[in-house]
C-alpha cells in the first residue's frame, strides 16, 4: 500500500522569492484547487514534513539556513522546487549575491518550470513528487530531477531568433 | 432492548469478563480517528472544498509510523507514550464503571504529560505551546471538577462517583445538570483544540506557533501524540452522551449533536486570546456550572 502518498505533509521555504510562486502555490490551498483532498497539508513544520516546497533563488545568506530546513525532515523526504528561480536563479541569476538554483545546496526531486508555475503546475509537480517518495521508501535510487530545458513562448517571439545570454547567467526562464 | 447500556454491558460481561474493556480500549482510536475525519470533511465542505477522505487521519497515522525515528532525548519520548497510555487508562476506567473523579485525575496526568514533554525540549515555541496549555487547563479544569460534583449530586443517596452507578439512573443526567452540559461543551471545544480556544496548537492552522507543544516531535513519536488523541476525542463524546445515560440512542444523539456544533463554532469563530479565553471560560460556562451546582443544593441533594 502507498502509505506515504495518501497523506504527504508539506513545508514550505521561500529561500529568495519575489513571492510570486509562493502566492501560486498558497493558492492550491484554496477552495478551487484544494490540494487538501489528496491529503496534503501545508504543515509548517519540517520535523513533521515530508516534502520540502522551495521558492526562489539560493544565495550566500540563506544557503545555510536551506540546508538546515533540508537535514531537519525525517527521511524519506522529497524537495520540490517551484518556479525558474529554483533551477537557475531566474531574473535574480545576474544578482552579486546569488549562487543559482537551489540544487547548488540540496538535491531536488522535481523542477516545476514557470515564473511563476500555474497552480495546476505545482499540483502536477507534486504528485510526481509522490511517486519518488515512494521509490525512496522502498529503497530504491532515485536520480535527482532534470532540469526544466525549455519554456513556452508565445508564437509570434517564438519565430524570432532567441538571443543568446550573457556568460555565466541562463536569463528569464532560458536554457541551461 | 438494545438502547440500555445495561442490558448490552451485562450481555458482554456475562459472555467472557473483562471483553467489554477488551473492546472499548480497541474501539476507542477507530471511533476517534472517524469522528476526526469527519471532522475534516465537514469543515472543507464548509469552506467550499472537497476535504480529504474520511479515513485520512489513519492514513496520517500510518505515514508517521513509515518515518524515520527522530527525536532529541529520551525524556521526550517517554513523554509521549506516558500521554498515550494515560488516555488508554481512562478508557480502561470508564469501561469498567471505575470513580469518575479518578478519571478526571488521570485525563488531568495525560495533558500534563504533554506538557512537561513539551518543557523538555529548548525549543520556545514547545515552551509558549506549554504554557497556553497550562492556561487551557486552567480554563476549563474547574468545570470538569463541577461536573463530577454535578454527577456526584445527581446519584441517589448515599451518593456515588462511580461511573457505573451513573449508568444505573433512573433518570437522565440531563434533567438534573441541564446547565452543566453547554459549560461541557465549552470545555470540549478547548480540548479539541478548536477555534476560539486554539491557542496552544491549532487543530486547522497547522504553521501557527508551528503547532506548539508537537513541534519537535517527529514521525512515530508524533503518531503516537495523534492515536492518544484518538482516544482523547472518544472519550470526550462518550462523556458527552452520558448525560443521557438511560437510552443509549438519545446519549448517541446528544453527543453527535455536540460534535457536529463545536465544529459550527470552529468555523465561525475567530481565535482569542489566552486571557480572553480564561476570562470567557470564568464568566460563562463556569457560572453556569456553578449555578446548576447550587440549585441541586437548592433541590435539596445536598
Ligand atoms: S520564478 Fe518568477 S515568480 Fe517565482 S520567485 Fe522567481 S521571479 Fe518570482
Amino acid at each position: 500500500m502507498k502509505i506515504l502518498a495518501k497523506s504527504p505533509w508539506v513545508v514550505h521555504f521561500n529561500c529568495n522569492s519575489c513571492n510570486g510562486c509562493d502566492i501560486e502555490f498558497l493558492a492550491c490551498l484554496t477552495p478551487l484547487y484544494d490540494l487538501e483532498r489528496f491529503g496534503v497539508l501545508h504543515i509548517g513544520n519540517p520535523k513533521h514534513a515530508d516534502i520540502l516546497v522551495v521558492t526562489g533563488s539560493v544565495n550566500h545568506r540563506n544557503a545555510r539556513v536551506l540546508e538546515n530546513v533540508y537535514l531537519q525532515i525525517p527521511d524519506p523526504k522529497v524537495v520540490v522546487a517551484i518556479g525558474v528561480c529554483t533551477s537557475t536563479g531566474g531574473i535574480f541569476a545576474d544578482c552579486y549575491n546569488i549562487l543559482g538554483g537551489i540544487d547548488k545546496v540540496i538535491p531536488v526531486d522535481v523542477f516545476i518550470p514557470g515564473c511563476p508555475p500555474r497552480p495546476e503546475a505545482i499540483i502536477d509537480g507534486l504528485v510526481q513528487s509522490l511517486e519518488k517518495l515512494e521509490a525512496k521508501r522502498a529503497g530504491k535510487k532515485v536520480a535527482p530531477a532534470r532540469k526544466p530545458t525549455f519554456t513556452f513562448r508565445p508564437p509570434e517571439e517564438a519565430e524570432a531568433p532567441v538571443t543568446p545570454s550573457p556568460a555565466g547567467s541562463a536569463g528569464h526562464g532560458g536554457k541551461e | 432492548m438494545w438502547s440500555d447500556w445495561e442490558t448490552i454491558s451485562a450481555f458482554i460481561s456475562q459472555a467472557c469478563p473483562g471483553l467489554l474493556t477488551v473492546i472499548m480500549v480497541l474501539a476507542a482510536p477507530l471511533v476517534g480517528a472517524l469522528l476526526m475525519g469527519i471532522d475534516r470533511k465537514i469543515t472543507a465542505r464548509i469552506q467550499g472544498r472537497i476535504g480529504p477522505p474520511i479515513l485520512q487521519p489513519v492514513y496520517d497515522v500510518f505515514k508517521l509510523f513509515a518515518k524515520e525515528p527522530l527525536f532529541l532525548n529520551r525524556l521526550y519520548i517517554f513523554y509521549a507514550w506516558l500521554y498515550l497510555a494515560f488516555m488508554i487508562l481512562v478508557v480502561v476506567l470508564l469501561a469498567m464503571g471505575q470513580d469518575i473523579l479518578m478519571v478526571l485525575f488521570v485525563h488531568a496526568f495525560a495533558t500534563i504529560a504533554l506538557i512537561l514533554g513539551a518543557m523538555s525540549v529548548r525549543s520556545p515555541y514547545s515552551r509558549i505551546g506549554a504554557s497556553r496549555k497550562i492556561m487551557q487547563m486552567v480554563a476549563y479544569e474547574p468545570i470538569l471538577i463541577l461536573f463530577v460534583v454535578g454527577i456526584y449530586l445527581s446519584t441517589p443517596h448515599p451518593h456515588s462517583f462511580l461511573a457505573s452507578a451513573v449508568m444505573q439512573l433512573k433518570q437522565p443526567l440531563l434533567f438534573t445538570l441541564p446547565l452543566l452540559l453547554p459549560a461541557y461543551f465549552a470545555a470540549v471545544v478547548i480540548k479539541m483544540e478548536k477555534s476560539p480556544f486554539d491557542v496552544s496548537s491549532g487543530h486547522h492552522a497547522h504553521q501557527e506557533l508551528i503547532r506548539g507543544v508537537t513541534i519537535e516531535y517527529s514521525g512515530p513519536f508524533l503518531a503516537l501524540i495523534e492515536i492518544a488523541h484518538f482516544y482523547e476525542v472518544f472519550i470526550l463524546f462518550l462523556i458527552m452522551a452520558m448525560f443521557w445515560s438511560t437510552n443509549l440512542w438519545i446519549g448517541a444523539g446528544i453527543a453527535l449533536a455536540g460534535f457536529f456544533a463545536q465544529i459550527l463554532v470552529d468555523n465561525a469563530s475567530p481565535r482569542l486570546t489566552t486571557f480572553w479565553m480564561i476570562r470567557f471560560m470564568w464568566a460563562g460556562p463556569m457560572l453556569l456550572a456553578l449555578c446548576n451546582i447550587i440549585w441541586l443544593y437548592g433541590m435539596g441533594r445536598g
